[in-house]
């Protein structure tokens, strides 16, 4: 019998607890599984970006001088500055999880709140350079912007729908995070059960891996 | 059944199985909300399964009307334009709302926690989540029809056409983009379910082939259908922003437009199929009362095919200008595609040699299947060729080529699915000789709807027109009487079984002779599936009685 259960591979290990499930139907504490779930769904976040970078790579190739000359004109000051608020709320967020497996759930709090407002000085940062852009006359189908050449054309248009994507998936993660906040105050999540967190922290570097990538095509390009 | 002898434990199944099992309301919700707000993952199936049959009724609705737009040329019952809304519509329905939802998620989640041992998928409530998902993106479809007329684009969206076009093309393929986000959480869960919840024992080869197929499909959903996400995503940013991306005027390239639809509508076609062919070993392997033959190179053909089916999008652009290069290359790979299912049919039919075969109407579907997918696919080389899909294409062949692969070799094996798993999901049998009868009518009318098709794409028929030549005629009037054969049959064939859950004699829980687990829980199944957690010891498609004789004596 033993013998069975460990020759169920990865079931081995499941299938004894299945006769201590509450009597909710089926939701039953699995971290490994939970995990799992996540691990998917950011694969196919990152193939939703995937379909853009293939767009811009085609794009870049059959216009490869315009695309260079736009990127002169993208703020890479500001960029950069994203970048590294972006970088720390990763830091800050992997520290959040940290504190509380350990325990430390005001620290893990205050870690997280940072977290937050790294999220949101992001979002203020890139108001400020949308709105330097749009004001300078470049914005989709913009009078401007259509007297330039084709790549230039393509180059912003890319710009803006891929930072704007990002752009919201960085809000949809700072309402997963404000979520989190909340449960474990309510200590919903505790130090025994923080699977929740590690998955919104996955989430989150996520939604910071993929601007490493766009920092390079959009404002490193020059 | 009843003048088997019962074993022991049979009866003692039995007895159970006078109960309603997971039909019964335990919970302290009463009526509809009982239903649409339970997690159990059988539950969700039926609410599926009520569902995706609602929108197909709807999608032959309004294919009998685009073919009776064909009685007759010079466009008496449509104007173009409606015409084109008609196959907008039919195409989105049948697609997006019954075949790529399809086995799925109506028989895949109520059978594959049974088939693995486990109680639930792995996330119940993600599940419901789903189903609310393809509700919400089945409405706003429904929604955009009555906005600024009917979306006219067919169900490709193909660019330029689907930016330039004043009918709400917007709302519709946001609403395909919600359904495409239900169909990721659909394979999200099977996949972690497959992984991590299989009974004590259930080794990775010792899984039924449609838990397999299930397995092979749900990495499509995860894998492709983010590509199609982002490429309906552009369309909306296209018509409401105008960035250009796919506008030749600033730079884009529509062809581009076509590379990202296929790399997940081709998959899809895949998502369509992969969980027919499943089925297709269970039920064999039941009416043959022999196991699989080649069990593991079925099991892995499932994922051949999904990995080779990854890369052949190309070829449903041969005439949209790309270099002779990649027209070759894809037809090629297009090509090899074959030799996974061709290790399927072959594995399949070496499985009925000496088998002791029991025609049983789920047998006979399989029978239907086989036939006609032959048809689809020896035509599917037709048009996999360069040479002769030039002459071919967009033409009727392709549409006759399509049904024969999706209808009569997908929903066909959905049809026998439902008659093989229907006494196990009820506890109620229909009446067997309707069920022949009425797979008689529909694949008499079948044959008699697409195969004129076929005929009439060869003689140079385009499809989507809504009128035709003169020399047509015939061709197009046998087609337009198959149409009406086929849907008496469908209509035989549904009011048989919906009077067999209501009315039907007891099942029992194993009316066929079935080997995999669902099979040893009563009919219909208890709210957590079993009893107690089943210990697996031996393949799936075990027959003690025909592998060793002497063994079962023994065991006597």
């Amino acid at each position: 019998m033993s013998e069975l259960i460990q020759a169920g591979s990865v079931s081995g290990k499941i299938s004894s607890p299945e006769g201590s499930r509450s009597g909710d139907h089926g939701i039953r504490k699995d971290a490994e599984r939970a995990k799992i779930g996540m691990w998917l769904f950011l694969m196919t976040e990152l193939l939703l970006f995937a379909g853009l970078f293939l767009v811009y790579s085609v794009y870049r190739y059959l216009h490869n001088v315009d695309f260079h000359r736009a990127g002169l004109e993208t703020h890479t000051l500001l960029g950069t500055l994203n970048t590294m608020v972006l970088l720390t709320s990763s830091l800050t967020m992997a520290l959040s999880i940290a504190a509380l497996r350990t325990g430390k759930k005001r620290l893990s709090v205050s870690f997280l709140a940072s977290t937050i407002l790294l999220g949101f000085v992001f979002l203020v940062v890139k108001y400020f350079e949308w709105s330097s852009e749009i004001l300078g006359g470049i914005y989709p189908g913009s009078p401007v912007l259509l007297n330039r050449s084709n790549g230039e054309i393509l180059f912003f248009g890319l710009y803006y729908t891929m930072t704007g994507l990002h752009g919201l998936h960085v809000i949809a993660g700072l309402a997963v995070l404000c979520f989190m906040l909340v449960l474990i105050l309510r200590d919903k999540i505790t130090m025994d059960d923080y699977v929740k967190l590690e998955n919104a922290g996955l989430y989150w570097h996520l939604v910071d891996i993929v601007w490493i990538f766009l920092f390079p095509l959009f404002y490193l390009i020059n | 059944m009843a003048d088997v002898a019962l074993k022991p434990d049979e009866v003692r199944l039995r007895n159970v199985s006078d109960e309603l099992g997971y039909l019964a309301n335990e919970g302290k919700r009463k009526g509809i909300a009982a239903w649409i707000l339970s997690t159990d993952h059988k539950r969700i199936g039926i609410l599926y399964l009520v569902s995706l049959f609602s929108f197909f009724i709807v999608g032959v609705i309004l294919g009998v009307l685009m073919r009776l737009e064909m009685l007759a040329p010079g466009g008496k019952l449509f104007n173009a334009q409606e015409y084109n809304a008609l196959f907008t519509l039919h195409g989105v329905i049948m697609i997006f709302l019954f075949v790529i939802p399809g086995i799925p998620a109506t028989l895949g989640n109520f059978f594959l926690p049974i088939q693995i041992g486990a109680k639930d998928v792995a996330f119940p409530r993600l599940n419901l989540l789903s189903w609310y998902l393809y509700v919400t993106g089945a409405i706003v479809i429904l929604l955009s029809l009555f906005q600024h007329g009917l979306p006219d684009t067919g169900w490709t969206f193909y660019i330029p056409y689907s930016v330039r076009t004043g009918t709400d093309v917007t709302m519709a393929v946001f609403g395909v983009f919600i359904l495409g986000f239900s169909s990721i959480l659909t394979g999200m869960n099977f996949l972690t379910t497959i992984h991590r919840m299989r009974a004590p024992g259930m080794t990775w080869f010792k899984m039924p082939l449609f838990v397999w197929a299930l397995y092979a499909t749900a990495w499509i959903q995860v894998i492709a259908t983010p590509v199609l996400a982002i490429t309906l995503l552009l369309i909306i940013v296209e018509r409401l922003f105008s960035v250009g991306i796919f506008d030749p005027s600033k730079g884009g390239d529509p062809v581009l437009y076509q590379h990202l639809f296929w790399i997940y509508s081709h998959p899809a076609v895949y998502i369509m199929i992969l969980p027919p062919m499943g089925i297709v070993s269970e039920i064999i392997a039941t009416f043959s009362h022999r196991t699989i033959f080649g069990y593991k190179m079925v099991a892995m053909s499932s994922l051949a095919i999904a990995f080779i089916g990854y890369l052949v999008w190309g070829h449903h652009m041969f005439v949209a200008g790309m270099t002779n290069t990649a027209d070759f290359v894809f037809s090629l790979l297009t090509f090899l595609v074959a030799i996974p299912s061709g290790i399927k049919v072959f594995n399949w039919v070496a499985t009925m040699y000496k088998g002791s075969i029991d025609p049983q109407p789920p047998f006979l579907y399989v029978m239907a299947f086989i036939a006609l997918f032959s048809i689809g696919g020896l035509t599917g080389l037709v048009l996999g060729s360069l040479a002769t899909d030039m002459h071919v294409t967009a033409t009727y062949f392709v549409v006759g080529h399509f049904h024969y692969i999706i209808f009569g070799g997908g929903v066909f094996i959905f049809f026998g699915a439902l008659h093989y798993w229907l006494p196990k999901m009820f506890g109620r049998m229909y009446n067997r000789r309707i069920a022949n009868w009425a797979l008689g009518v529909i694949f008499v009318g079948f044959n008699m709807l697409y195969f004129p098709m076929l005929l009439l794409g060869y003689e140079g028929m385009p499809r989507r027109y809504f009128t035709y030549l003169p020399q047509y005629e015939t061709l197009q009037r046998i087609s337009v009487v198959g149409s009406w054969v086929l849907v008496a049959g469908l209509a035989l064939m549904l009011t048989n079984l919906l009077r067999g859950i209501f009315k039907g004699e007891k099942a029992g829980p194993n009316p066929w002779g079935g080997t995999t687990l669902e099979w040893t829980t009563p009919s219909p199944p208890p709210a957590e599936n079993f009893e107690e957690i089943p210990v697996v010891d031996h393949e799936p498609y075990y027959h003690p009685e025909a592998e060793e004789p002497e063994e079962l004596e023994a065991a006597k």
